[in-house]
């Protein structure tokens, strides 16, 4: 029935940044819409206040003004909803700790409501398709980080919620778990119309997985758009990355040109240019003393981190690959 | 769409609310998931904190127990009368609840607070009272083979009669509930994890120097301590159970003060979880 998941913060701020001394305005007048079904990602570096507006929005933190509406609830009105109509992976797992794989995931189920048989089938169900059987009897605390993670993402899974709201949640992972928790999501997605609030701050993931994504900056939207929506802004341009051996040679009058516009970070300086440009600067750097200087570049369409550099963002924080 | 919400003030959950034009594309509310019930989610509360012992509690649970029976045989060589035994044998048994359901407890939340764990619990729909109940009783059980093995070793140490030992049976409960509930309150109320940590120490000490030692000679000041401090009760009901007709009345009234105290931390417990999970 519903068709729509709708969430709006007009001038929010995150209480927690509050209680500092110098007042954190952790989210300054967020609004977003997420549709129904939609895998929604929330990309930003870290302290961008992608945390905060997840807390709010599971009803942990209480925002000081504006909207919370999660399908059909308000959530600022009704906190305690919150836990009825979604289903968080936070970023700790100490309650979770020293309970082995398949008691943190029955227990979860337990408290979400579900009956000891119903817990039990469920428990099976989800450790079979997260590929956790082996695991399930050691205690999280003796797994790897990558393995803990896949099995707090367990927990968020048992007892179905139409919403699952997962704050980083393949931090740490191999690629076969990723590939787990994925197809996990995109399965209650096709087959229950599941929608799915994601934080990340890697890039590469947020491109292959999401919908649409919104990125945050200083606790406001600074873009929301699909990954190739946001790449389009800034198609015209293409990023040229420069690696000189040693120290770049200024003396040459077209590399001393370039470098106002670059962002050096050590011996590497990353470029955005129009097309034209870059290709010139390509044919002026690998000619002459310039190119004896030069240890490699690489030229490259534009990633969502472009995207981010070029709206205005910090790039400290910001993980690829 | 960004409404601002428009509160109508209509009750929750009521074909009221979802007529207020609020959400104009979400006709009808997705239905709610039930909440936990109380008994079935104290129950997976308990179970799960109960395994917990396995693998983390099992040398804690060892080190209470050694350290009330090394009180009891140092105190063997000051004691005489058979009146202090008992006290001392009574103080070393119900020690063994304080460090584990006290100080233990009150280290336990004070970590979870602090490191975000009460995320996990803030954010299924499990009443708060499951929660605390729930741990407080694990904990209070992790109590039940040190404090049976103290009292027994302490009645062999001091030659004390062990027919009414069963009394037990009810101290155990009655102190473990009024100090687990201390812990989790302290540990939940606790600014600070090192707080929590160190009034869970200043807990147990307590019970141990007003429990242990003998309630004839201490200071008037001290006695007042004495009589606030919960464990006391659960300690003097044990006290006049090895009695050769031993006072039913007055051990009723003893478990009776510790009861209602336990009811009172816990009802503050799960107050302070509350509070700390909803901030």
């Amino acid at each position: 029935m519903v068709r729509d998941l709708v969430k709006t913060y007009p001038a929010v701020r995150g209480r927690r940044g509050a209680d500092r001394a110098p007042a954190v305005r952790a989210s300054d007048g967020i609004s977003l819409d997420v549709g129904r079904g939609e895998i929604f990602g929330l990309l930003g570096p870290n302290g961008a206040g992608k945390s905060t507006l997840v807390r709010q929005l599971t009803g942990l933190l209480r925002p000081d003004s504006g909207t919370i509406s999660v399908l059909g609830h308000d959530l600022v009105r009704h906190p305690a909803r919150a836990a009825r109509l979604l289903g968080y992976l936070g970023q700790e797992s100490t309650a979770l700790d020293e309970m082995t794989v398949a008691l943190a995931v029955e227990t979860t189920g337990r408290l979400r409501g579900l009956d000891v048989r119903r817990a039990r089938a469920e428990r099976d169900a989800v450790i079979g398709e997260l590929g956790l059987a082996d695991l399930a009897a050691r205690p999280l605390k003796k797994l790897s980080g990558g393995q803990r993670r896949l099995a707090c993402f367990a927990t968020v899974l048992i007892g179905e919620r139409p919403l699952l709201v997962l704050d980083e949640p393949t931090t740490g992972m191999d690629p076969v778990a990723r590939r787990a928790v994925w197809a996990a999501v995109d399965r209650r997605r096709a087959e229950r119309g599941a929608t799915v609030l994601l934080v990340t701050h890697n890039v590469l993931e947020a491109e292959s997985v999401l919908d649409r994504v919104a990125v945050i900056d200083q606790g406001r939207v600074i873009a929301c758009d699909t990954p190739g929506g946001l790449k389009e802004r800034v198609a015209e341009e293409v990023r040229l990355e420069l690696v000189w051996r040693d120290r770049p040679p200024l003396d040459v009058a077209e590399v001393a040109a370039l470098h106002p516009a670059a962002q050096v970070s050590g011996r590497r300086w990353t470029l955005r240019l129009p097309a034209d440009q870059a290709r010139a600067a390509v044919s002026a750097v690998t000619r002459g003393p310039a190119f004896a200087a030069l240890d490699d570049f690489t030229f490259a369409t534009p990633s969502l981190e472009d995207v981010y550099l070029s709206l205005g963002g910090r790039a400290a924080g910001l993980v690829k690959g | 769409m960004s409404g601002a919400a428009t509160d109508t003030g209509a009750a929750p959950d009521t074909e009221a609310s979802r007529s207020t034009g609020t959400w104009p594309d979400d006709a009808a509310p997705a239905p709610l998931a039930p909440r936990a019930r109380l008994l079935p989610a104290l129950g997976a509360v308990y179970r799960a904190q109960l395994s917990r012992a396995r693998v983390a509690r099992i040398p804690l649970l060892f080190v209470a127990t050694f350290q009330s029976v090394g009180i009891m045989i140092m105190m063997r060589g000051v004691v005489h009368d058979g009146t202090e035994a008992r006290s001392v044998v009574s103080g070393a048994s119900v020690l063994v609840v304080a460090f584990v359901a006290l100080n233990l407890l009150a280290q336990y939340f004070g970590r979870l607070r602090a490191d975000g764990g009460l995320d996990h619990y803030a954010t299924l729909p499990v009443p708060p009272a499951a929660v605390v109940l729930g741990a407080a009783a694990a904990y209070a059980s992790f109590t039940v083979p040190g404090t049976l093995a103290t009292a027994l070793i302490g009645g062999v140490l001091f030659h004390l009669p062990m027919a009414h030992l069963w009394v037990l049976a009810a101290v155990i409960p009655v102190s473990g509930a009024a100090l687990s509930g201390l812990g989790a309150a302290l540990g939940l109320l606790a600014p600070r994890q090192e707080i929590a940590t160190l009034c869970g120490q200043l807990g147990m000490s307590a019970a141990l120097l007003l429990g242990v030692l003998p309630p004839g000679g201490l200071p008037t000041a001290i006695g007042y301590a004495r009589d606030l401090l919960p464990s006391t009760y659960g300690v003097e009901a044990l006290t006049r159970s090895y009695a050769a007709r031993p006072d039913w009345l007055m051990i009723g009234a003893d478990l009776g003060v510790c009861a209602a105290v336990g009811v009172l931390s816990l009802t503050v417990a799960t107050w302070a979880y509350r509070r700390a999970a909803g901030r």
